[in-house]
């Protein structure tokens, strides 16, 4: 493998893994604080592609414009489904409400089927950003630079509101001790539909890009992506916002350097999460950042 | 005053509290006392709706709590310093307290309570950056009590605030809870160490398996043959 093959290989990897950390601190920021598996959270990253898809063409709104508001949007429904399917479950069993996440997430990919079809749609992304920039040979396409970037700075962002900000302080509170969180007048439901809506942003953000560098978009497309990244959650230590970027990022690399490296092994390319995980859970199972997990009381 | 009227509280069926009535004058010290299982976190619990009331009022002035949102009875002024001390200890000293006023939006105010609070626990001073979970037990006490103190509380509620704490901590808690309480602070403290929470109180509640079974100012319930009895571990 030549250098610039794999300077190639590495910006798709980066660019993947920036992804599945978007889609990632979803999982994690909600069970921090609510000790559950969102298991739509797959389901929303498909939504927030699918809303600016069709943002794009039923509105004369800019491209970004679009995006921005798609993204809003997503959250808005994650905040939703929330309130809707978790909140009344919040004092029962915990197998509940995993349940209640499980048909959530079915009832969207059905309900996507149903309104946006089951066939394929091209996902309208502005021409420049599906561009090929070429660096020195080595020739990578505009979005997978640009999708790190993206990340980046929405990850600085997300670390100032949750170690600066009262709310982020709320959150990190919260994670720990409702009740004592209660008592400093805290709104706990406020903080936690703002954590719904601040992870289901991501995920459509992430959705929206992965529709650009993708092209496609199936009513299904959060399905793998989902799995992959509560993996990548897991792996860098569930509830820990670093762990879910790490986790996203080995995953990310790993698989696209798999195929790479071991192209015969590319049928395995959705397997290696799985693998992965599994030797993370014999070696560390609190993951890589994860502390030990104390049971809440 | 906070009033409490007729207070029933009931877990899954087994009774807790059966008909508490309080009264808590402005600027007094109030204690309530009684054994292990009689109901007083209970009351206290009840009074922030954090466990369901089957009936009974809470009157503060002429606001009915009765049926506000634990949030919004902070905002009313009330605050629990909860059982066990309940810091975060993800969050460092400094964000523990920014947390306890929450409520509070001008940033000012919150910088110059903060420093009163420095001002009364200087150890606290000195750990502004330390994670709360790795301060030692009864520095923890002192976040939880600093901290139920930055919303300048109009009544400030103590659940065992020298729990577990060394004698000479226990002394200082007491002195922190008479200087609060000199500063304008009304009080109601539930403490296990009977004599000393008789001893700084103005009035004083017994309660018994559910039951208020005495009153009175807190100087005649010490010499009273019952209490003596039965919580200051004294012989008739
Ligand atoms: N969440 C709960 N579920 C069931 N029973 C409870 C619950 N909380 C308290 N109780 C019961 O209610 C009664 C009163 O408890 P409470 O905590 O108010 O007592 P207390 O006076 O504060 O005791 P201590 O001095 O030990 O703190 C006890 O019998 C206790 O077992
Ligand atoms: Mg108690």
């Amino acid at each position: 493998m030549s250098i610039q093959e794999f300077l190639q290989h590495l910006a798709n990897g980066t660019s993947l893994g920036s992804l599945y950390a978007l889609i990632a601190i979803g999982y994690t920021l909600v069970y921090g604080i609510l000790r559950l598996i969102n298991f739509a959270h797959g389901e929303i990253f498909m939504l927030g592609a699918y809303i600016a898809y069709y943002g794009i063409f039923f509105t004369p709104l800019p491209w970004w414009l679009v995006f921005i508001l798609a993204s809003v949007l997503t959250g808005l429904i994650g905040l939703l489904l929330e309130k809707i399917a978790y909140k009344p479950l919040r004092n029962s069993p915990r197998i509940t409400i995993l349940i209640s996440a499980i048909g959530a997430s079915f009832l969207f990919q059905n309900l996507g089927i149903l309104i946006f079809s089951g066939r394929p749609k091209a996902f309208p992304a502005p021409a420049f950003l599906n561009g090929v920039l070429n660096i020195g040979g080595v020739s990578v396409g505009t979005i997978s630079l640009i999708i790190p970037v993206v990340t980046i700075i929405l990850l600085v962002l997300l670390t100032f509101i949750i170690q600066k900000t009262k709310t982020g302080m709320a959150m990190r509170a919260l994670s720990k001790d409702y009740e004592a969180a209660s008592l400093m007048g805290i709104d706990i439901n406020k903080v936690i539909s703002f954590t719904f809506f601040i992870g289901s942003f991501l995920a459509a953000v992430g959705g929206i890009m992965w529709g650009i560098k993708y092209l496609q978009l199936v009513p299904h497309m959060g399905v793998m992506p989902g799995l992959k990244c509560f993996i990548a959650a897991v792996i860098g230590g569930i509830g820990n916002i670093t762990g879910a970027v790490i986790g996203g990022f080995i995953l990310g690399l790993g698989e696209i350097m798999l195929i790479a490296f071991l192209p015969t092994l590319t049928g395995y390319r959705d397997a290696f999460a799985f693998i992965l995980l599994i030797l993370i859970l014999l070696v560390k199972p609190t993951g890589l950042m994860g502390e030990k997990i104390a049971e809440k009381v | 005053m906070l009033a409490i009227n007729d207070l029933h509280v009931s877990y899954g069926g087994i009774k807790a509290l059966r008909g508490i009535n309080l009264k808590i004058e402005e600027g007094q010290i109030v204690t309530l006392i009684g054994a292990n299982g009689a109901g007083k976190s209970s009351t206290l619990r009840a009074i922030m709706n954090l466990v369901k009331k089957e009936s009974g009022t809470i009157i503060y002035d002429d606001d009915d709590l009765t049926n506000l949102k634990t949030q919004e009875i902070v905002k009313k002024g009330i605050v629990l310093s909860p059982e066990g001390r309940r810091v975060f200890p993800n969050l460092t000293v400094e964000e523990n307290l920014i947390l306890g006023a929450y409520t509070i939006k001008d940033k000012a105010s919150i910088q110059n309570q903060m420093n009163k609070m420095f001002e009364l626990f200087p150890r606290l001073k000195e750990r502004e950056w330390q994670k709360a979970g790795t301060l030692s037990g009864g520095e923890q006490q002192m976040l939880a009590v600093a901290r139920a103190l930055m919303i300048k509380p109009k009544v400030l509620m103590l659940d065992e605030p020298s729990l577990g704490l060394a004698p000479l901590l226990v002394k200082d808690i007491f002195e922190i809870i008479k200087e609060i309480n000199r500063q304008g602070n009304t009080i109601l403290l539930i403490e296990q160490n009977a004599k000393k929470a008789l001893e700084v109180a103005h009035y004083g509640y017994v309660i018994e398996t559910g039951s208020i079974v005495l009153e009175g100012e807190g100087r005649s319930l010490l010499n009273n043959d019952k209490v003596k009895e039965a919580y200051l571990g004294e012989a008739k």
